[in-house]
C-alpha cells in the first residue's frame, strides 16, 4: 500500500486541517499574544504592554465576580446535575421491584417513558431554553410567580432574575433543568453493561438499593460519572453558561453584575467596549481554571481501573 | 402512573413479591418498610421530575396559541380560542422563515462539510502512518477541551480581514472547524475498528486510495457517520455563541439569534403571542425528529462520551 501514499495523506488532510489551523489554532494562539499588548480590536494599532492587562485584571472586581461565579457553576452544576441524574438512572435500570417471571434486576415501572422525556431538554437549543424560562421568571405575568399565586402563595412573589440575591441560582437551575437527561441517558447506557450477575449476587448477600448502588453501581460506572463531571464543567464555564447569562439576565450580567460570568465578561470587554487585549487577558484566565478544573477533577477521580 | 404503592398485607415468607428489599437473608417486617417507603419517595421524584421537564414545554405550545392579553392576565388558562394568526404572524412578519433558512443552509452545508472533511482526516489519521501523525491527532483532539470564547475575539478578526464576516459560507467554513475536533476523535477511534482486509483487496484491485476511501470504506462506516452526524447536527443547529459573534447582519441571522433578537425587539412592540409561536416553531423540528429517531439521537450523543 505505499504507491502515492504520501501525495494521498496530504490530498485528505490539507483542508480540515488547514480549516482547523485557520479557524481555531491560529486564533488561540493570538489571542494568547494579544493579551500582552494593547489593543483594542476598533484599529490595527497596538503596542506591547507586558503584563499591564494582567495586573489591571488583579485589581478589577468585576473580574473577580465572574470568577467567583463562573467558580461556582463549575463546582455546583456538575454536583447537582450528576447526583440527580445518577439517582434517576439508578432508579429507572435497577431500582425496580421483581416482577413474577421478569429479570431479577429491572428498573421501576414506566422507566422507557422517563427516559425518553428526562432527555427531551437536550435536544433543545439553550437560547431558546433561556427565553422560555426568562418568561416563566417574570415576576408579574410569568408562569412561576402565577403558579405561587395560583396555590395560594401569592404573598411570595420573588423578583426572580431581578434580584441580586437570587438571579444566580435561577440561572444555575435552567442549567440543571437542560442537562440532567443528558446525563440519565448517559448513565444508563453505562448501567446497562453491568453485569447482571453482580447485581444478583449482591441481593443474594442481602444488601438493599442503597447499598447496591454505594458497593456495586457506581464504582462500576466511575469512569463514565468522572467524564461526564468533566464534560458538564466545560460546558458550566463556557458556551452553555454565556447563552443563558447573556439571554436571562438584564444588563446582561444581572442587577449589580450578580450573574457575570468570564464568559460573558469576555465577550462584553471585547465586542462592547472595544476592549480586545483586555478581553483575551480574561480568555486566558478562563482557559487556565478550565485546564486546572479537568486537573483537578481527573486527579481527585483517579482510582483503580475495575474491571468486569 | 403508580406514584404510590398499597402497602398491602403482604403473607409472610413470599418470596420474590417485593424485589431487592426481598432477599432472603434479611428480616421480611423490616426489609418490607424500607422497600415500601423509598418506592413512594422515588417513584414520587421521578414523577416530579418529568413534570418539571414537559411542564415549561407544554406551557409555551399553550402559550403559542393565545392571544396578547390572556398571556399577562392568566399565564396558566387554556387558550379561549385557538389563535393560529399568532403563528403565520411569526413566520411572515417577524422573519422566522428566514431565519429556518439561513439555518437549514447553514446546518447543511456544515454538517456535510464536517462529515467529509472529518472523515477524511479521520481515515487518515487512523489507518496511515507517517511522521507527525500523533501530533495531528492530539491537536485536532486537543480542541475538544479549550474554551472557544478564547479563540473567539482573534476569530472574529480572521474571519473579517477575509471578507467572510456575515456570510453564510463564511459561518458554515467557521461550524465545520469548530465541529472538526470531536468528528475526527469519534471517527478515528471508528476507522480504527473497520477490518483492513476489505480495503487492502480493494487495492490490490487496482482502486486508487481515494477510490477505496469513497467506494469502500464511507460506506463501511455509516453507522459511526450517523452517530456523529447528529451529534453534529444538533450542535451546529443549537448554536448560538459563534453565530452571535460573527454574524451581525440582521439578515443573515440563524433561528436562535432570530429567536433572541425578536425577545428583545417585542419587548417593545408587545406582540408575546407571536414571540411564543416562533419559539415554539423552532423547537417542533428538532422535537419531532428527537421523537422519531430517538433510539439514534441518544446513540448519538451518548456514544462519545462512552468510548
Amino acid at each position: 500500500m505505499q504507491h502515492g501514499k504520501y501525495r494521498f495523506i496530504v490530498g485528505f488532510l490539507a483542508v480540515p486541517l488547514g480549516l482547523y489551523a485557520l479557524f481555531v489554532i491560529w486564533p488561540f494562539i493570538q489571542s494568547i499574544y494579544y493579551s500582552f499588548t494593547d489593543w483594542t480590536g476598533l484599529s490595527p494599532e497596538f503596542e506591547m504592554v507586558g503584563l499591564a492587562n494582567y495586573e489591571r485584571m488583579l485589581d478589577d472586581d468585576i473580574f473577580w465576580k465572574s470568577l467567583q461565579h463562573s467558580l461556582l457553576f463549575a463546582l455546583l452544576l456538575p454536583v447537582v446535575t450528576i447526583g440527580l441524574a445518577l439517582f434517576f438512572s439508578f432508579m429507572i435500570n435497577v431500582g425496580g421491584r421483581r416482577r413474577r417471571g421478569g429479570p431479577a434486576i429491572t428498573g421501576v415501572r414506566g422507566s422507557s417513558v422517563y427516559k425518553i422525556v428526562y432527555f427531551f431538554p437536550q435536544v433543545l437549543s439553550i437560547a431558546i431554553v433561556a427565553l422560555l424560562f426568562a418568561f416563566a421568571y417574570n415576576p408579574d405575568s410569568g408562569a412561576i410567580n402565577s403558579l405561587l399565586r395560583g396555590i395560594g402563595l401569592g404573598e411570595l412573589q420573588p423578583l426572580w432574575l431581578g434580584d441580586p440575591d437570587l438571579a444566580l441560582w435561577c440561572v444555575m437551575a435552567v442549567l440543571v433543568w437542560s442537562t440532567t437527561g443528558f446525563f440519565v441517558v448517559l448513565f444508563s447506557a453505562g448501567m446497562a453493561s453491568i453485569p447482571a450477575e453482580l447485581y444478583e449476587a449482591a441481593l443474594l448477600d442481602g444488601a438493599d438499593r442503597v447499598t447496591t448502588f454505594f458497593r456495586v453501581t457506581l464504582p462500576l460506572l466511575w469512569d463514565t460519572v468522572q467524564s461526564g463531571w468533566v464534560y458538564m464543567g466545560i460546558l458550566a464555564l463556557g458556551a452553555e453558561s454565556f447563552a443563558v447569562v447573556q439571554i436571562m439576565t438584564t444588563g446582561p450580567g444581572g442587577p449589580d453584575y450578580s450573574t457575570t460570568v468570564m464568559v460573558l465578561y469576555v465577550y462584553q470587554k471585547a465586542f462592547r467596549d472595544g476592549q480586545a487585549a483586555y478581553a483575551t487577558t480574561i480568555g486566558v484566565a478562563l482557559l487556565v481554571v478550565t485546564l486546572a478544573f479537568s486537573a483537578v477533577v481527573l486527579r481527585l477521580g483517579r482510582r483503580e481501573r475495575l474491571e468486569y | 402512573m403508580k406514584t404510590t404503592q398499597t402497602p398491602a398485607p403482604v403473607p409472610a415468607g413470599e418470596p420474590g413479591a417485593a424485589g431487592p428489599s426481598a432477599a432472603p437473608a434479611g428480616p421480611p417486617a423490616r426489609e418490607k418498610k424500607e422497600g415500601t417507603v423509598l418506592n413512594v419517595f422515588s417513584h414520587g421524584i421521578l414523577v416530579i421530575w418529568a413534570i418539571m421537564v414537559a411542564l415549561p414545554l407544554v406551557w409555551a405550545v399553550m402559550t403559542s396559541f393565545k392571544d396578547d392579553r390572556s398571556i399577562f392576565s392568566s399565564p396558566w388558562s387554556l387558550p379561549d380560542t385557538l389563535h393560529f394568526d399568532n403563528w403565520s404572524r411569526a413566520w411572515t412578519q417577524a422573519n422566522m422563515s428566514d431565519y429556518f433558512l439561513n439555518t437549514v443552509l447553514v446546518v447543511g452545508g456544515s454538517l456535510l462539510g464536517t462529515l467529509v472533511l472529518g472523515s477524511m482526516a479521520a481515515y487518515v489519521l487512523a489507518r496511515f502512518e507517517f511522521p507527525g501523525n500523533r501530533f495531528i491527532y492530539y491537536l485536532f483532539v486537543g480542541g475538544m477541551s479549550f474554551p472557544i470564547m478564547l479563540a473567539l475575539v482573534p476569530l472574529f478578526y480572521v474571519v473579517n480581514n477575509m471578507g467572510l464576516l456575515n456570510t453564510i459560507h463564511g459561518l458554515i467554513l467557521v461550524y465545520i472547524a469548530y465541529s472538526l475536533p470531536f468528528t475526527v476523535f469519534f471517527l478515528t477511534a471508528f476507522f480504527r475498528t473497520l477490518p483492513t482486509s476489505v480495503a487492502e483487496a480493494a487495492f490490490v484491485d487496482g482502486a486508487s486510495h481515494t477510490r477505496t476511501f469513497f467506494q469502500i470504506m464511507l460506506p463501511m462506516a455509516k453507522p459511526g457517520l450517523i452517530s456523529v452526524g447528529i451529534f453534529n447536527f444538533l450542535g451546529q443547529w443549537n448554536q448560538y455563541m459563534l453565530p452571535t459573534v460573527l454574524n451581525t447582519d440582521p439578515d443573515k441571522r440563524v433561528l436562535t439569534q432570530g429567536l433572541v433578537q425578536l425577545a428583545v425587539s417585542q419587548g417593545y412592540k408587545g406582540d408575546w403571542s407571536g414571540l411564543f409561536a416562533g419559539l415554539v416553531m423552532a423547537m417542533l423540528p428538532v422535537l419531532a425528529a428527537y421523537i422519531v429517531f430517538q433510539r439514534q439521537v441518544v446513540q448519538g450523543l451518548t456514544a462519545g462520551a462512552l468510548k
